[in-house]
């Protein structure tokens, strides 16, 4: 079994929401930086942003 | 020697006729349809000198067909390669479903071309050169006819889809797509996306719609006739087609260049049914039962 789907990063605006992972995690101020960083990390990885909708993205290669 | 030129020229003629040069189906580049053409010639050739060999007691002719049959599986997996070389590089990739049965017409239409080669020679060989090419033209009907699959137009109804979002999550209908981060995203899809849906209308469509491979053969000849707003790095914007588990309805959302939904529902209606994944459990005592 191959593993297609792989969080590639994450971003978040709460530090308690994540931890404990080896995924990087970009801490964003407010929602406009989130959604820019999001945005560059998407562009850059070639990944989709996905909305956890407790203030943390999740860019993932598909 | 008239029957084998009557069959070369008939068996040649008809596939030109079905190569067809549309780029759903193939990449339409010159010399792809000349080595296709040389195949045939070869095909030909073989079919049409079958019958006469073998009247002239030279039985060694027969064993060049089946010499010939492994040749032709070759152009199989020579069009296998090659396709699934395209498919890493294209925007929306075919599938290997749809890669296999592309394939597999490729070399079905040689031996047809052999077939009819046959015939032809044979028929000139004991009539004459009229009764051998009326025996081609209705080679050819017949052969139009048994290649033509269905397309999904016949199998299912396609109509128009209403996109929305609730939060971050696409639906279509109310079909679950995707969840979608970030609100230029949102606005994009909200702007630009179109949403069709696709009712089946029995339980053999239903099974065919739930193939994998064929739904990503209706994303990939959409995207190929409307074109995709999309580059490498942005893949939020490949189409994508789900399927509603209560009713085996199939939706798909597509963000096209050019937004017509007329156009879109036509081209969702002219992709051809797989062949690898056409089912029929409506045949089977057990789905008749299952499906009331």
């Amino acid at each position: 079994m191959e593993l297609e789907k792989f969080i590639l990063a994450i971003v978040a605006l709460d530090a308690e929401k994540v931890g404990g992972c080896g995924t990087p995690v970009f801490f964003a101020v407010n929602k406009e930086e989130q959604d820019k960083i999001a945005t560059y990390l998407a562009r850059i990885t070639e990944g989709v942003v996905h909305d956890l909708e407790n203030g943390t993205y999740i860019v993932v290669k598909h | 020697m008239q029957a084998m030129f009557t069959g070369v020229f008939t068996g040649f003629f008809i596939r030109y006729l079905l190569l067809k040069r549309d780029h759903r189906q193939y990449p339409s580049y010159p010399h792809g349809v000349m080595s296709h053409l040389a195949l045939a010639f070869i095909a030909a050739v073989i079919g049409s000198i079958a019958i006469p060999a073998l009247m002239e007691k030279e039985f060694t002719a027969v064993t060049f067909l089946a010499l010939a049959a492994t040749q032709f599986r070759e152009v199989r997996s020579m069009e296998r390669t090659m396709l699934e070389g395209l498919d890493k590089t294209g925007l929306i990739s075919r599938g290997p479903d749809y890669i296999e049965g592309i394939a597999r017409v490729f070399e079905a239409r040689n031996y047809l071309v052999m077939f009819t080669s046959l015939i032809v020679g044979g028929v000139t060989y004991w009539g004459n050169i009229f009764y051998g090419l009326l025996v081609g033209a209705v080679a050819f009907l017949i052969s139009r006819r048994l290649m033509s699959g269905t397309v999904i137009g016949q199998i299912a109804r396609v109509r128009e889809g209403k996109v929305s979002f609730d939060g971050p999550n696409l639906f279509v209908d109310g079909i679950h797509f995707m969840n979608l981060g970030t609100d230029k995203v949102r606005e994009e899809y909200m702007e630009r996306a179109l949403g069709v849906i696709i009712e089946p209308f029995d339980d053999n469509a239903r099974a065919t719609l739930a193939n994998n491979g064929q739904r990503m053969a209706i994303a990939h000849d959409s995207a190929a006739l409307l074109g995709v707003y999309k580059d490498v790095d942005t893949a939020e914007f490949t189409p994508i087609v789900r399927r509603d588990l209560d009713t085996g309805r199939v939706g798909m959302v597509i963000v096209p260049i050019e937004k017509d939904i007329e156009l879109l529902i036509e081209a969702v209606k002219r992709v051809p049914v797989l062949e690898s994944s056409l089912s029929t459990p409506l045949k089977t005592s057990i789905g008749r039962k299952a499906s009331d």
